[in-house]
C-alpha cells in the first residue's frame, strides 16, 4: 500500500469537502460576535485558570489545524514549539522581569526560530514521515531540555513565573483579571491564523494539500510555502504555550512530552480538521473534561481521553464542527429542495 | 580499547531489541501501510507479561520467550480485526492516530494496575554473572541478548527470502498494487502480518526485561526512537530497519560512554544527517515528487 503514501494526503477535513460554501456575512458576523461573547464570559462560569486553558490550548489546536486541515502536514511534534515558548517566556518574565505580554512575545519568536531548521529538515518528508520527523525532533528538544537543567529546571522545571503586569496587582495576582490581560495575545494568534488562510498565500497552501504536484507545476515553490507555514503555524504555538507557562506561574518538561504533541491533535481532530474554529471547541471538551476527572480524583486520564480518541478517529473523523456543519447543511438542504418542491407544484 | 569493546557489547545488546521491535514495525508498513504508533506500548506488554508469567505462574525466562510472543500475536490479531482494518483504506495518518489513542489507553490501564514503580525480574540461570576476555570484561546476559537478537532477525531474514510467504509478504512491502494485480491475495495476509510485527515487539520485550527498569511507561521513550531508527533506515526497508536499529544501539552506547547523557541527542542528530542527505532513509527508495 505505498502508492497510497504519495504526496496526496487524504485528511477527511470538515470544512473543505464543500469548496467555497457561501456563508451569509450576517450569519458569520452573527457567529464571530457569539464566539467573542462567550469568550468574554468564560471566566464568570468556570474558574478562570481553567478557562484561561481553554483558550491556551484552542489556540494551540488552531495552530496545528493551520498545517494540518489547510496544507495537509500532520505535526505531531508541535509541543516543541509550545514547550520552547513556554520556557524561554518563563526565562524572559523571571530575569528580565518584564511585562508578560513581552515575555510571551519573546517566547513565541524563540519558537518560529526553532521552527526553520526544524521545518526545513521536516518539510523534506511529507504524510506519515512528516509528522515521524517532526515527533522525533521535539522529543530531542525534551532531551535537551531535560539536561540543560541550569536553564530550565531540569526535572523541576522553571518555577515561579511571575505575571507583572505594568505594576496593576489585579492582574498580577487574580486570576480573574489575568484572563482579560491575556485575552488579547490569545486573540491575535487567532487572527493570525484567519489572516494566513484567508489571504492569497493561504490559497496557495489549499492548492498545495489538495495537489502539491500541481501546485508546484504552476510554478508554485511547495518547501517554501510549507516552510513559511510551519514557521507562522510555530509562532502561534507559541503565543498558547507562553499564555500556558505565565498562567499557571511554571513551565514543565510536560510541555515538550510528546504526549503533549499528541493532545493538541487530539483537541484538533475532535475539534474538526480545517476549520480553525474547531480548536477552542475541542479545547473545552477536553480541558473541561481533564479537570473534572482530576478533581473527581481519577487518576487514569490517559484511559479516557485515549478512548476518545479511538471513537473519534473511528466514527467521528470529521470532529465536532464538522458533523454539526454538515447536519446544518443538510437540515437547509431537505429545507432547499422542499421550498423547491412547492414552487415545482 | 577495553572501554571501546564493552560499549559496543552494550550497544549491540540494546541494537538488538531496537532491530527486533523495528523489523516489526517495517513489516507491518509495509504490508498495511500502518505506522504503528503502539508499538512501544507493546514492547512494555512483553516486559510486563514476562514478570507477571513468573509471579503468578512462576514460568520463568525460557517459557516467557515462547508464550509471550504467541501471546502478543492474539493480541495483535485482535487489534487488527477489531479496529485496525476499518482505517486501512484512509489516509496512514488515521491508523497513526488510533494506535496513539491505543497506547495512552494501554499505558495508563498498565499504570493504574501495577502503579509506577519497576516490576522485579532476574537475569536467567546460567545466564547471570559476567565472563572477561582479557582485559575486557562482559557482562554474559548481553552477549546472549545481542547474539539471540541476531538469530531472530537472521531467521525472519530467511524466512522472508526463502519461504512462499515470505516471498508474498515481500511482494506486498516492495509493492501492494502490483501484488494484487499479480494475483496475490495481499489481504489475507494482512491480519498474520500485522500479528507477526505485534509478537517481535513482543519478544523485543521479553529479552528486555532481565535488565531494564519493568514499568508502564517503559515503552514511552523506547518507541520514538523506533520512529527515529524507521526514518533513518528507510521505513519501507526491512533491510534498512535491522541495520539502523544496530547502528542507533551503537550510537547511543558509545555516547552514553564517551558523552554521558547527551547520548539520546546523538540519534536525532544522526537521524537530522540522515534526513538532510538521504530523505528517504539509508535503504529506502525516494518517493515520487
Amino acid at each position: 500500500m505505498s502508492a497510497q503514501l504519495t504526496e496526496t494526503s487524504r485528511v477527511e477535513t470538515a470544512a473543505s469537502s464543500a469548496p467555497e460554501r457561501r456563508v451569509n456575512p450576517f450569519v458569520r458576523a452573527g457567529l464571530l460576535l457569539l464566539a467573542l461573547l462567550v469568550v468574554l464570559a468564560l471566566p464568570w462560569y468556570i474558574y478562570p485558570p481553567v478557562a484561561m486553558d481553554i483558550l491556551a490550548w484552542g489556540l494551540f489546536a488552531i495552530s496545528v489545524d493551520l498545517l494540518l486541515g489547510f496544507t495537509g502536514l500532520l505535526s505531531f511534534g508541535h509541543a516543541a514549539f509550545w514547550g520552547m515558548s513556554a520556557y524561554v517566556t518563563g526565562i524572559i518574565a523571571t530575569r528580565a522581569g518584564v511585562p508578560f505580554p513581552v515575555a510571551i512575545l519573546g517566547g513565541a519568536a524563540a519558537a518560529m526560530i526553532l521552527a526553520v531548521p526544524t521545518g526545513y529538515l521536516a518539510v523534506r518528508r511529507t504524510g506519515i514521515y512528516f509528522a515521524m520527523v517532526t515527533l522525533a525532533f521535539a522529543q530531542m528538544l525534551y532531551f535537551i531540555a531535560n539536561q540543560a537543567s541550569d536553564l530550565t529546571g531540569g526535572e523541576n522545571g522553571l518555577q515561579g513565573i511571575p505575571k507583572s503586569f505594568f505594576g496593576i496587582e489585579l492582574v498580577e495576582t487574580d486570576a480573574f483579571y489575568f484572563y482579560y490581560a491575556g485575552l488579547p495575545i490569545i486573540l491575535l494568534g487567532a487572527f493570525i491564523a484567519w489572516r494566513t488562510v484567508s489571504s492569497p498565500f493561504g490559497r496557495v497552501l489549499l492548492a498545495i494539500r489538495d495537489n502539491p504536484a500541481r501546485a508546484r507545476a504552476l510554478g508554485y515553490d511547495v518547501e517554501r510555502y510549507k516552510i513559511m507555514v510551519f514557521v507562522i503555524s510555530s509562532g502561534i504555538a507559541g503565543l498558547a504555550g507562553g499564555v500556558f507557562s505565565v498562567s499557571h506561574g511554571f513551565a514543565s518538561l510536560q510541555e515538550l512530552a510528546w504526549q503533549t504533541s499528541g493532545k493538541v491533535v487530539l483537541i484538533t481532530v475532535l475539534g474538526g480538521i480545517g476549520t480553525l474554529w474547531g480548536g477552542p471547541l475541542g479545547a473545552a471538551v477536553v480541558v473541561l473534561l481533564e479537570d473534572q476527572l482530576a478533581s473527581s480524583g481519577f487518576d487514569g486520564i490517559g484511559i479516557i481521553t485515549g478512548a476518545i480518541f479511538v471513537l473519534i478517529v473511528l466514527l467521528f473523523r470529521k470532529g465536532i464542527w464538522g458533523t454539526v456543519s454538515d447536519l446544518v447543511t443538510r437540515v437547509r438542504g431537505r429545507a432547499a429542495t422542499d421550498a423547491q418542491g412547492k414552487h415545482d407544484a | 580499547m577495553t572501554q571501546f569493546l564493552q560499549y559496543t557489547l552494550q550497544g549491540l545488546a540494546a541494537g538488538g531489541f531496537y532491530a527486533l521491535a523495528a523489523l516489526g514495525l517495517a513489516v507491518i508498513f509495509g504490508v498495511l501501510g500502518v505506522v504503528n504508533f503502539s508499538h512501544g506500548a507493546c514492547y512494555m506488554l512483553g516486559a510486563m507479561i514476562s514478570a507477571l508469567l513468573l509471579e503468578h505462574f512462576s514460568l520463568g525466562f525460557w517459557p516467557a520467550l515462547v508464550i509471550v510472543p504467541v501471546i502478543m500475536f492474539f493480541v495483535g490479531v485482535l487489534v487488527e480485526r477489531l479496529l485496525v482494518q476499518w482505517l486501512l483504506r484512509l489516509d496512514p495518518l488515521y491508523n497513526f492516530l488510533l494506535t496513539f489513542g491505543l497506547t495512552l489507553l494501554t499505558v495508563d490501564i498498565m499504570k493504574r494496575q501495577f502503579g509506577v514503580s519497576s516490576l522485579k525480574y532476574e537475569v536467567p540461570a546460567g545466564l547471570g554473572g559476567r565472563i572477561s576476555l582479557g582485559s575486557v570484561d562482559l557482562s554474559i546476559y548481553q552477549l546472549f541478548a545481542a547474539a539471540f537478537a541476531v538469530v531472530i532477525c537472521l531467521l525472519v531474514w530467511v524466512g522472508l527470502t526463502k519461504t512462499r510467504v515470505g516471498m508474498i509478504v515481500r511482494a506486498a512491502t516492495e509493492d501492494a498494487e502490483r501484488s494484487r494485480a499479480l494475483g496475490i491475495n495481499v489481504a489475507r495476509w494482512v491480519t498474520p502480518v500485522f500479528g507477526f510485527g505485534i509478537a517481535l515487539a513482543g519478544l523485543a520485550g521479553v529479552l528486555a526485561a532481565p535488565y531494564r527498569a519493568i514499568n508502564a511507561d517503559m515503552g514511552s521513550n523506547f518507541i520514538i526512537i523506533l520512529f527515529a531508527i524507521v526514518v533513518i533506515g528507510g521505513l519501507g526497508s526491512i533491510l534498512g530497519a535491522v541495520v539502523a536499529g544496530f547502528l542507533v544501539g551503537l550510537v547511543e552506547a558509545y555516547g552514553q560512554g564517551y558523552y554521558g547523557q547527551l547520548s539520546q541527542v546523538l540519534i536525532f542528530v544522526l537521524m537530522a544527517a540522515v534526513v538532510l542527505v538521504r530523505p528517504a532513509g539509508l535503504f529506502g527508495r525516494e518517493e515520487a515528487a
